[in-house]
C-alpha cells in the first residue's frame, strides 16, 4: 500500500494548493452586487468593500467634465451619484436611459466612485412612434 | 407558412416521444419491427425539424416581419449571410438550431450503426430521443420561435426589424455560434452509448472505439468554436483581450476541459482497462456541463455582458439535469461491479500515473471555473450576498494550474507505461531541461523579471523539444532503415500512428498557444484623443493620426480615423479604427485596426468621439506574441484531423490478423 500513499500524498498536496491559491484569491478580489437601497442600508461597511451595484442612467444627468463622468443611477426613485474617473472611454451603449453597471468602491462624500462601467440597452425593441398606432405585441398561435 | 413551422414542430414533438418509447419497448420485448420504427422515426424528427427550421430561415431571409422572431433578428438591409445567421443569433432560434443539429446527429447516428451494435442500438435511440424531447419541449411550449406579430389579434407585420445584434455581423462570429453547438450537441452521442452500454452491461469497451472519433470531432469542433470566439473577442470587442472570463465563455471552456479529460483517461481503459468508473463519470459530467453552457447562455442564471434575455428557460433546465444526473448516477451506482479495473497503478513516474494527474488538474480546473462562475450564485445561497469574482481571481488559479497541465503535455507521453527507469527519463529530458534551463537564464540576463513569464517559456521551450525530439528519433529510424528523406519519414512516421504523433501535434499547438498566452505579460497600452496632425508614442511606435471621417449606409453609420504607424522614420502601415452605429438596434460596434506580426500586434480601437465632437479617442495597445495563439489554434485543428486518419499500422495488422483467420480455417479441413 506504500505506493498508494505516494499516490495519496501527491494528489493532496496538488489539490491543497488550489484550494489555497482558491481560497486566498477570494478575499481579495470579490465584488458585492448590491441594488441602491441596499448600499444604503450597507452603513459604514460599504465604503470597505468593492461593490457592483446596477440601476438605470438617469435622462440629462450624464455630465462630463474634464477627464470625469459624473451621473446619476437611479432605481425605484433611489438615486445615486457615481463618478467615473477610469481610463477606458464608456461603452458605446451608455447613455440616457439604459441600464448601468457600476463597479467601484462607495466614497465618504457619498459619490459612488466607479472604476469601471458596464451598460446595456435598455429596450431593444421599440417601435418607432408615428408608424403604429400601437406596437405589435407577439402571441403565441401555437399554444 | 407559420402553421407548417409549428405544426412540424408539434408533430416532431410526438415522433420523438413515439422514438423513445417504440426503440425501448421494443428492445424489451424484442420486436425487431418497433425497433426498426423507433429508428425510422429518428429519420422522421429530422425532416420535421428540417422543414421548421427551413420556414423559419426563409422568413427570415425574405423578411417575412410578421413573425416576432424575425422582427427581433433580422432587418433588410442586412447582408444575405447575416440573414442566415440570425437562425442562431436569437433566444428561440438558437434553441430550434440545437434541436435540429440533435436531430442530425441522431439520424447520422442510426444509420451509421445500421447494421453494428444491435442490442445497443435501441437505447442509444432512446437516450438521443430523451433529450431531442426535452428540447422539442422547449421549442414547442416554453420559446416556440413561431410566434407572430399582432394588434388586437389581427396579425401584422413591422415595416422593418431590429437586426441581428450588430456584434454579431462580423464573419467570424456567424458560423462561431455553430462551431461552439456543433460541440455542445456532439457530446450527446458519446454520453448516448455509454449509457446504452451500461443498460445493456455490454462486455468490453464497444462504446469507447464506437464513440472515440465522435468524441474527437466534437471536442474539434468545441475547440474551433471557443478558438473563433477568442478571436472575435479580440477584433471585435476593441478591448483587446481575447478571454475575459466571462460566465458564457466559462460555458463554452468547462464541457471541454472534461471532455478533453475524458479523450486522455478513455487510453487508460482502452490499453489498460483501468479507470472504467471514472470514464462513465466524464462523459456523463461533459455531457451535463454541455446542457448547462447551454442554459447558462440561454436563461442569464449569471448576469454576463453576453446579456441574454431572462426567461421562464431556466426551471426546465434545472428539472431537466436534476433528473438526468440522478439516473445517471443511480445507473452507474448500480453498475459498478460490471465496471471494475482490470490492473493496478504501478508507480508514480508511469504513464498511468501522468494521465491520473492530468485528469486531476483538469477536472479541478473545470471545477474552479465552474465554482467561479457561479459563485454568485452560491454566496447568495449561502450568506444571502451575491458576490462575483472576477478575472484577477481566475488568472490567479488558472495561470498556476495552466502551467503545470502545460507540463505534464511534455512529459507525460514520454513516461513508459508501469514505470520509468531512470535511464529512460535521462534520455529524453535531459537536452530540453538543460535547454529550458538555459533560456530562463537568458531571459533573466534580458531582464524578463515576470515570475509567470518565465517559467512558462521555460516550459514551453522544453515541450517543444521533447515533441520534436520524439518526431526526430522515430523519424531518422525510418529514415535509415528505408532510405528517405527525413520529411518523408516524418509523415511516414505520423501515418503509422497517428492517434500519437497527432496527439504530440496537438501538444505543439497547446504549446504556442502558451507562447501566446504569456505574451499578456508584456502588454502596452495608451488612450489619447487625437485630431488629425496628432502624434503618439506607444514603444517604439509612433502613431499619427492622418483623417477622420464620418459618413453612412442603410444599415449603419461610422467614424473612421486613419492612422500611420510609424517606427524610426519608417512607415510601416496604417490602420483605420472604425467606430460603427447600427441603425436598426441602435447599437454601436467597433471595428480594430490591427497591424498582426508573429512577434507583435499593434491594436487601434476608436474609443468614441471626444464630447466636443472635435476629436477621437483612440485606444492603442501592444499586444507581443498574440499572433501564435492562432497559430497553436491552427496546429492544435491539424493535429487533431491527423489523429482522425486511420493508422497504417493498424491497417496493415487487421489484415494480418484476416489472413491469420482464414489459413486457420484452410487447415481444418485437413
Amino acid at each position: 500500500m506504500k505506493k498508494y500513499g505516494k499516490f495519496a500524498a501527491l494528489i493532496v498536496v496538488v489539490l491543497g494548493a488550489l484550494i489555497w491559491l482558491a481560497s486566498a484569491g477570494i478575499n481579495e478580489t470579490k465584488t458585492y452586487y448590491k441594488t441602491i437601497s441596499e448600499v444604503d442600508q450597507m452603513g459604514d461597511r460599504a465604503y470597505d468593500e468593492r461593490l457592483r451595484v446596477a440601476g438605470d442612467v438617469e435622462s440629462g444627468s450624464i455630465q462630463h467634465t474634464s477627464g470625469r463622468v459624473e451621473f446619476m443611477l437611479v432605481q425605484d426613485k433611489l438615486r445615486l451619484k457615481v463618478a467615473y474617473s477610469g481610463s477606458e472611454p464608456l461603452p458605446d451603449t451608455f447613455r440616457d436611459g439604459a441600464q448601468a453597471l457600476a463597479d467601484g468602491k462607495m466614497g465618504r462624500d457619498g459619490v459612488f466612485h466607479a472604476s469601471k462601467i458596464q451598460a446595456k440597452c435598455a429596450s431593444k425593441y421599440e417601435a418607432k412612434p408615428g408608424q403604429l398606432r400601437r406596437a405589435p405585441a407577439p402571441i403565441n398561435k401555437t399554444t | 407558412m407559420e402553421n407548417v413551422g409549428s405544426l412540424a414542430l408539434l408533430l416532431a414533438f410526438c415522433v420523438a416521444v413515439y422514438a423513445v418509447v417504440a426503440s425501448v419497448a421494443g428492445r424489451l420485448k424484442r420486436k425487431a419491427f418497433l425497433i426498426v420504427s423507433g429508428e425510422r422515426a429518428v429519420y422522421s424528427v429530422w425532416v420535421l425539424m428540417t422543414v421548421a427550421s427551413g420556414v423559419l430561415v426563409y422568413g427570415l431571409i425574405t423578411g417575412d416581419f410578421r413573425f416576432s422572431y424575425v422582427a427581433q433578428h433580422s432587418n433588410q438591409s442586412m447582408p444575405l449571410l447575416y440573414k442566415f445567421a440570425a437562425w442562431w443569433g436569437g433566444q428561440e432560434g438558437s434553441l430550434l438550431f440545437w434541436s435540429w443539429l440533435l436531430s442530425t446527429y441522431s439520424a447520422v447516428v442510426v444509420f451509421s450503426n445500421r447494421r453494428k451494435h444491435r442490442d445497443m442500438m435501441p437505447y442509444v435511440v432512446g437516450v438521443l430521443g430523451v433529450v431531442q424531447t426535452f428540447f422539442l419541449i422547449l421549442n414547442n411550449f416554453v420559446v416556440s420561435p413561431f410566434k407572430m406579430l399582432a394588434v388586437d389579434k389581427l396579425i401584422t407585420a413591422v415595416p422593418d426589424g431590429n437586426g441581428l445584434n450588430p456584434l454579431l455581423q462580423y464573419p467570424a462570429m456567424a458560423i462561431h455560434p455553430p462551431m461552439l453547438y456543433l460541440g455542445y450537441v456532439g457530446f450527446a452521442v458519446p454520453f448516448a452509448f455509454a449509457i446504452a452500454s451500461l443498460i445493456t452491461r455490454q462486455p468490453g469497451e464497444a462504446w469507447i472505439h464506437t464513440t472515440r472519433r465522435w468524441t474527437l470531432v466534437t471536442w474539434l469542433f468545441q475547440s474551433c468554436g471557443i478558438m473563433l470566439g477568442a478571436a472575435w473577442a479580440y477584433h471585435v470587442l476593441g478591448w483587446g483581450g481575447y478571454w475575459g472570463w466571462d460566465p458564457v465563455e466559462n460555458a463554452s471552456l468547462l464541457p471541454w476541459l472534461s471532455g478533453t479529460a475524458f479523450l486522455h483517461s478513455v487510453m487508460m481503459q482502452e490499453k489498460k482497462g483501468m479507470m472504467k468508473v471514472w470514464n462513465m463519470v466524464l462523459v456523463s459530467a461533459t455531457f451535463f456541463l454541455c446542457i448547462f453552457g447551454t442554459s447558462l447562455t440561454r436563461t442569464g442564471l449569471v448576469s454576463s455582458v453576453h446579456a441574454f434575455a431572462q426567461g421562464p428557460l431556466g426551471k426546465y433546465f434545472v428539472t431537466f439535469m436534476a433528473i438526468g444526473i440522478a439516473a445517471t448516477v443511480y445507473l452507474i451506482l448500480d453498475r459498478l461491479p460490471y465496471l471494475r479495473s482490470e490492473s493496478e497503478l504501478e508507480s508514480v513516474i508511469s504513464r498511468e500515473s501522468s494521465f491520473l494527474f492530468n485528469n486531476l488538474i483538469l477536472l479541478a480546473s473545470c471545477f474552479a471555473v465552474l465554482w467561479g462562475t457561479l459563485f454568485p450564485v452560491i454566496s447568495e445561497a449561502v450568506s444571502g450576498e451575491k458576490i462575483s469574482l472576477d478575472t484577477v481571481w481566475f488568472n490567479k488559479l488558472m495561470i498556476p494550474i495552466g502551467l503545470f497541465l502545460l507540463l505534464l503535455t511534455g512529459v507525460g507521453p514520454l513516461f513508459a507505461w508501469r514505470r520509468t527507469s531512470v535511464d529512460s527519463l535521462r534520455r529524453n529530458f535531459q537536452i530540453p531541461g538543460i535547454a529550458a534551463v538555459v533560456l530562463v537564464g537568458g531571459l533573466l540576463v534580458a531582464g524578463v523579471r515576470s515570475f509567470y513569464a518565465l517559467i512558462s517559456f521555460g516550459f514551453c521551450l522544453f515541450v517543444a523539444l521533447t515533441v520534436l525530439m520524439e518526431f526526430y528519433r522515430g523519424a531518422h529510424a525510418i529514415a535509415v532503415k528505408n532510405q528517405m528523406n527525413l520529411l518523408r519519414a516524418t509523415i511516414e512516421l505520423t501515418h503509422r500512428n497517428t492517434r500519437r504523433y497527432g496527439g504530440y501535434l496537438v501538444h505543439m499547438g497547446i504549446v504556442l498557444m502558451f507562447i501566446g498566452f504569456t505574451g499578456a505579460a508584456f502588454n502596452q497600452s495608451d488612450v489619447k484623443e487625437m485630431k488629425t496632425g496628432d502624434t503618439l508614442n506607444l514603444g517604439h511606435y509612433q502613431l499619427k493620426m492622418v483623417d477622420l471621417q464620418e459618413n453612412e449606409n442603410g444599415n449603419y453609420s461610422w467614424h473612421r480615423a486613419t492612422v500611420q504607424v510609424w517606427r524610426g522614420g519608417e512607415l510601416l502601415s496604417t490602420l483605420e479604427p472604425e467606430k460603427r452605429f447600427y441603425k436598426a438596434s441602435r447599437q454601436g460596434t467597433s471595428e480594430v485596426g490591427v497591424r498582426p506580426r508573429l512577434n507583435e500586434d499593434v491594436y487601434l480601437n476608436f474609443g468614441g468621439m471626444s464630447d466636443d465632437g472635435q476629436r477621437a479617442v483612440i485606444q492603442a495597445y501592444v499586444f507581443p506574441l498574440v499572433s501564435w495563439i492562432w497559430i497553436g489554434g491552427l496546429v492544435l485543428i491539424g493535429g487533431t484531423l491527423v489523429c482522425l486518419v486511420p493508422s497504417k499500422i493498424k491497417m496493415q495488422y487487421a489484415r494480418t490478423e484476416v489472413l491469420g483467420i482464414t489459413r486457420k480455417y484452410a487447415e481444418v479441413p485437413k
